[in-house]
């Protein structure tokens, strides 16, 4: 599991690293929509100069970006060949059959793959630099004015919190359950697709049980500590929004700005 | 010395329709500051009495007085603020999802201001020797670290009463000890009443009085000194204390030792003296 980079968390204390997680989401969003915004070689330059400045401002290898790009590579190649010979349009360099590859499907191939790998790029710093509580915690007042529409927010936050918190403890058991099957002469992975699945259950079932288990006894221990419900809480952990909160969303607007003035002027 | 507890003929059922009392007409009463074993098999109805006492579960019959005031449908909540309780299972009880969380989750609930909350967390952490864990995860701590500071949370709410469901029994020997101490030092510091459930032989030496319970009745309530004579100690659910096993082996090898309870020292001390007079 360690090999996967996505949803993983380094931890470090760059400007990123301390930027308000709400406004690192908010602007997560705002970027996936304004990388739709360019559509020519200096609107994707620009934007791959503001993700690889973000990149550099956090302080962490290029390394874990690119080993975060690996898993999609495949739906990237995909997307980015059938590109490459099902668009139509411009000078034809080569062509077989009804497959073609013009100068501009090379093009929009080409674009298609940084909106890719941008995009990826992006997703990848904000879970890099975050870690996955705050990120809830960001979440969760960021869902605080749905409240006013019976949104229950706060038991969405405490969910969200409650699985991350329980996710590395459920791996655990899950890995012991696997191995407890094993000893007892269980085969995973072995045979053909019914068998295989079949030969889950053995450990789905089990690990049913057990987080059955723990919701009771978590259920009990947060009741003997005194939780009855969102009312009249306090809150511990308390988001601060920072000049420099400010200072990324300011920045996205404006690489928007140019975006779309550039887009105008053409 | 003043009452903080007191069960009058509790009585509990987990079927209504059943004549199997898990908790079968039990009465028995804490002082303030005193610490008291609950000790007997599994099965005996020590877990259930614990939750009886916090008002997790409601009683068939009986009446639980909490500092003067009987617990009520109404005032548990209220009452549940005196008692701090830590469970069996150390991942099952983190609620937070780093220790400073964790610590800080009983007191959010009682909408205890943030900047006291601040002051109370760390204070609580340095209490059990947890401070530079903070920031952790649970998923990072062992048992008996993730024990530790389900201590802290309870610290940090400053109960009267501090119940502790079998909180050892799943830790190694050296984080059962760790927490034994830790909560003998908050007991005197703050004048804690503990009530512990327990199989653990340390645990029950330490207290002032010892319950034991079988098959949802109190058998006996007797200090552990008087307790330890017992032959039938595993019958009970307790071990036999090293010093005991050892004594009763001298005995049938026909050394004089008096019929009582030694704990260790007294027992070295016993034998260099014996030596010295023959």
């Amino acid at each position: 599991m360690d090999k996967l980079i996505i949803g993983r968390y380094i931890p470090g204390s760059s400007i990123i690293h301390r930027l308000d997680p709400r406004s690192k989401l908010l602007a997560m969003f705002a970027f996936v929509f304004i990388i739709f915004l360019a559509n020519d070689a200096m609107g994707y330059g620009i934007l791959t100069v503001f993700t690889f400045f973000g990149v550099a401002l956090s302080r962490i290898k290029l390394s874990y970006f690119l080993k975060g790009l690996r898993p999609m590579l495949g739906l990237i190649l995909f997307t980015v060949i059938f590109q490459m010979l099902f668009t139509t349009g411009g000078e034809v360099l080569f062509q077989i059959w009804i497959l073609k590859i013009t100068t501009y499907s090379l093009e929009n191939a080409f674009y298609i793959f940084m909106r890719f790998v941008l995009i990826i790029f992006m997703s990848t710093l904000l879970t890099l630099t975050t870690p996955p509580l705050t990120l809830a915690d960001g979440i969760e007042t960021g869902l605080a004015p749905l409240k006013k529409i019976k949104v229950p927010v706060h038991e969405i936050g405490l969910m969200l919190s409650i699985s991350l918190r329980f996710i590395p403890t459920l791996m655990d058991d899950t890995t012991m359950i696997m191995n407890a099957q094993k000893s007892r002469g269980m085969d995973f992975g072995e045979g053909n697709l019914v068998q295989k699945v079949k030969s889950v259950i053995p450990i789905l079932i089990p690990l049913f049980v057990s987080s059955f288990r723990r919701a009771d006894d978590l259920a009990v221990a947060m009741e003997s500590r005194g939780y009855q419900g969102g009312e009249g809480r306090s809150k511990y952990r308390v988001l601060k929004w920072q000049r420099s909160d400010t200072m990324l969303l300011l920045s996205l607007v404006v690489v928007a700005a140019i975006l779309v003035a550039w887009n105008l002027l053409k | 010395m003043q009452k903080i507890l007191e069960i009058k003929n509790l009585t509990y059922q987990y079927e209504e329709a059943s004549d199997i009392y898990a908790v079968n007409d039990v009465s028995f009463e804490v002082l303030r500051g005193e610490w008291v074993s609950i000790i007997g098999r599994n099965g005996s109805g020590k877990s259930t009495t614990a939750r009886l006492i916090d008002g997790l579960m409601a009683a068939t019959s009986g009446e639980i007085i909490i500092d003067g005031q009987t617990l009520t449908a109404e005032n548990v909540w209220a009452l549940r603020q005196k008692i701090g309780m830590v469970f069996q299972n150390p991942d099952n009880q983190f609620v937070g999802s780093t220790v400073e969380d964790d610590v800080a989750f009983g007191m959010e609930n009682h909408g205890v201001p943030r900047e006291e909350m601040l002051t109370r967390v760390q204070a609580a952490l340095e209490r059990v020797n947890m401070a530079d864990f903070k920031t952790k995860e649970p998923a990072r701590l062992s048992g008996g670290q993730k024990q530790r500071v389900a201590i802290a949370g309870i610290v940090a709410l400053r109960p009267d009463i501090i119940i502790l469901d079998e909180a050892t029994s799943m830790l190694d020997p050296k984080g059962r000890l760790e927490i034994i101490r830790v909560v003998r030092e908050i007991k005197e510091q703050y004048g804690l009443t503990v009530i512990s459930i327990t199989h653990d032989l340390d645990e029950a030496s330490l207290s002032d009085k010892i319950i034991v319970m079988k098959d949802g009745k109190i058998e006996q309530i007797a200090t552990p000194d008087v307790l330890f004579l017992n032959d039938n100690l595993v019958d009970i659910g307790l071990d036999v204390p090293f010093s005991a096993n050892v004594a009763r082996e001298l005995r049938q090898n026909g050394l004089q030792i008096p019929e009582k309870y030694y704990t260790e020292s007294e027992l070295a001390d016993f034998l260099w003296q014996s030596l010295l007079t023959k």
